[in-house]
């Protein structure tokens, strides 16, 4: 940087580079180039510091080992989608030949139990967290509004969140595995258990923070809209609508964005304890397998697992852009 | 006042007392208030910080409840909000989400409801907001626009509700000198076209003089009261210019002034005048005044 302040210095007199192209570059520079090199000194570390460590199930994957496994777990995908669909050919085909000779006959058709690839893992895993966080939101946010307006229900909840708040919802998978267990029978379960295990520890995780931002969100509204809103004697529905909700929405999404990253991280761990399919699983089971190429599958689930965080906060931080109308909020 | 304008009177406020509650006990912030206003009367409420402006300014508005004594409106009693009873706030307070022509229309859809057909809502709005010069930034934001122009909307939601009684809590205190001279033109105009019957709090000597029919002097708190009224019988319409050299306006001027520095001087120590800065920033204008 000192080098481009004296270039700068220097052209202050003879202006060659015009000034909107000086700042393309500066820009250019900030937001691509800056970003590449603290990539490109990032894998460099790790390539060397794996180089050195010698683990029981080889050396620790540096980043072309990785790379490579990344591209091993897409092609098993394709692979094991080809043998579904080679199981259904074959079965459609059987089923024809003997169609053929007993027309009487009734076919069966069986679904494909092959394992689940790590696609498939990533998908499930997904699914999972956006409908806890989804169940939780639905829950949380009437919740915390009606806390925000209540001052007396606020205080009879209080207790109940503040104690509940820094549990792990790790610490509830045990009893919500019991629960569902013993609730959730049916002879044709619409969703399996697994997913209602991780689905309910997930929203058990989203729901406190969400119930806690809105209410203060909700509670902290400028006193003079709240006149306005009695001026003009808007009944309650109304008041929530068009006042206490707009109001609200900046602290609604920090609660989601906040709820969010720590569900994300919350699944991954259940999913490793309680063996339910998603990403947390995959790298349980790679573990548990201990192949030569185990540590580096693991270490391109932990990239993954990195990188749907990311897009899952900026996800959000658009929506937020687009919902809400404090763009002073959405910043970052 | 006259026995003509008394017969007109719209709005009674009748001996309140207002008690709050404090941690430290009762405080009594207003003790005997007793005030009747005509029908297009402008009055102004003027007196040091603290002195309970804003209180009766809020009962009368219902967004509190007097201890004693109470308000009477056009032969009703007074006991919550109405939009009858519009407040334009000191802070504009208009909804940071919606444009200043949503905001003039959440009031006129809440106020008139189906009585208005939707191209007379329309129009009903756009007729507000160019009583106040808004018209060219009617699809604005709040934070698009200046303070000046903010309270400008904040005044066309109140008229826009043809309140009986138009209530202004200090409403140019917080925009710069130039812009208030602006505004109170711009008030005065509005004044000409509506007559509205108005109260404005105010804490500038100038602005309550041009402005006024009469303006009501507060005592200091606690159990603060109405000190003296003046009234201000300078002919309408009224040009600041003109004014200024006006002995009538410049003698009305200086009773403002005695009442609120030789009989109701506020002695403050310096430590609370630390703790105040609210209430030193007021007096500093009343003193640029």
């Amino acid at each position: 940087m000192t080098t481009e302040t004296a270039l700068a210095n220097n052209n202050t007199n003879k202006p060659i580079i015009s000034d909107s192209i000086k700042a393309l570059i500066t820009t250019g520079f900030k937001t691509v180039l800056v970003p590449f090199i603290g990539i490109l000194v990032f894998l460099m570390l790790w390539a060397g510091a794996a180089s050195k460590i010698d683990t029981s199930l080889g050396k620790f994957p540096g980043p072309s080992v990785v790379w490579e496994q990344m591209g091993s777990l897409y092609e098993e995908h394709n692979a094991e989608r080809e043998k579904e669909q080679a199981f259904y050919e074959r079965q459609q085909k059987r089923i024809e030949a003997r169609l053929a000779k007993d027309p009487d006959y009734v076919p069966k058709i069986r679904g494909y139990t092959g394992k689940e690839t790590f696609l498939d893992q990533i998908f499930t895993s997904l699914i999972t967290v956006l409908s806890g966080f989804v169940l939780a939101a639905v829950i949380a946010v009437p919740l915390g509004i009606a806390i925000g307006l209540n001052k007396t229900l606020n205080a009879a909840v209080n207790p109940v969140i503040q104690i509940f708040k820094p549990v792990s919802p790790l610490a509830w998978l045990p009893l919500v595995t019991m629960v569902v267990s013993a609730v959730y029978v049916s002879p044709d379960p619409l969703v399996a258990k697994s997913f209602l295990n991780s689905m309910i520890t997930v929203t058990l995780c989203c729901l406190w923070p969400m119930v806690i931002n809105t209410s203060v969100g909700v509670a902290s509204i400028e006193k003079d809209l709240v006149n306005v809103s009695r001026v003009l004697r808007l009944p309650a529905l109304k008041h929530v609508q068009k006042i206490v909700l707009p109001a609200s929405i900046p602290m609604i999404f920090t609660g989601m964005r906040l709820s969010l990253g720590v569900a994300w991280m919350v699944l991954i761990a259940a999913e490793m304890l309680a063996q339910n399919p998603g990403l947390g699983k995959f790298v349980w089971d790679e573990f548990q397998n201990g192949s030569s190429n185990s540590l580096a599958r693991i270490m391109v689930a932990v990239i993954v697992i990195g990188f749907i965080g990311f897009l899952l906060d900026r996800t959000m931080l658009q929506l937020q852009r687009f919902v809400s109308w404090d763009k002073a909020g959405t910043a970052s | 006042m006259n026995a003509n304008e008394k017969a007109n009177v719209i709005l009674d406020i009748s001996h309140i007392d207002m008690v709050f509650d404090t941690p430290k006990g009762p405080f009594t912030a207003l003790q005997g208030v007793d005030l009747k206003i005509s029908k297009g009367e402008f009055v102004s409420l003027i007196g040091h910080s603290g002195c309970g402006k804003s209180t009766v300014l809020n009962i009368v508005a219902g967004l509190y409840q007097a201890s004693k004594g109470g308000v009477v409106l056009n032969g009703k009693e007074v006991s919550e909000p109405g939009p009858e009873r519009a407040v334009v706030f000191q802070n504009h307070s208009l909804l940071p989400w919606l444009t200043a022509y949503q905001n003039v229309e959440l009031a006129v859809k809440q106020v008139f409801g189906r009585s208005k057909s939707k191209s007379e809502t329309k129009e009903w709005i756009e007729h507000n907001l160019e009583l106040v010069h808004m018209e060219h930034a009617m699809h604005k934001r709040p934070d698009e626009i200046s303070g000046g122009m903010k309270q400008r909307v904040g005044i066309a939601r109140a008229l826009s509700m043809q309140p009986e009684i138009l209530l202004m809590d200090e409403p140019f205190g917080a925009l710069d000198a130039l812009t208030r001279a602006h505004m109170q033109d711009s008030l005065m105009e509005i004044q000409q076209e509506l007559n509205n019957t108005v109260i404005m709090i105010t804490h500038d000597v100038d602005e309550a003089v041009l402005l006024s029919d009469r303006i009501v002097m507060m005592t200091n708190g606690p159990a603060a009261t109405i000190g003296e009224i003046l009234d201000i019988n300078l002919e309408r319409p009224r040009d600041r210019l003109a004014l200024a050299e006006d002995p009538e306006y410049t003698h009305l001027r200086s009773e403002v002034l005695k009442f609120l520095y030789e009989k109701q001087r506020k002695v403050e120590s310096i430590s609370k005048h630390k703790v105040k800065k609210e209430s030193s920033s007021s007096k500093e204008k009343v003193e640029a005044a």
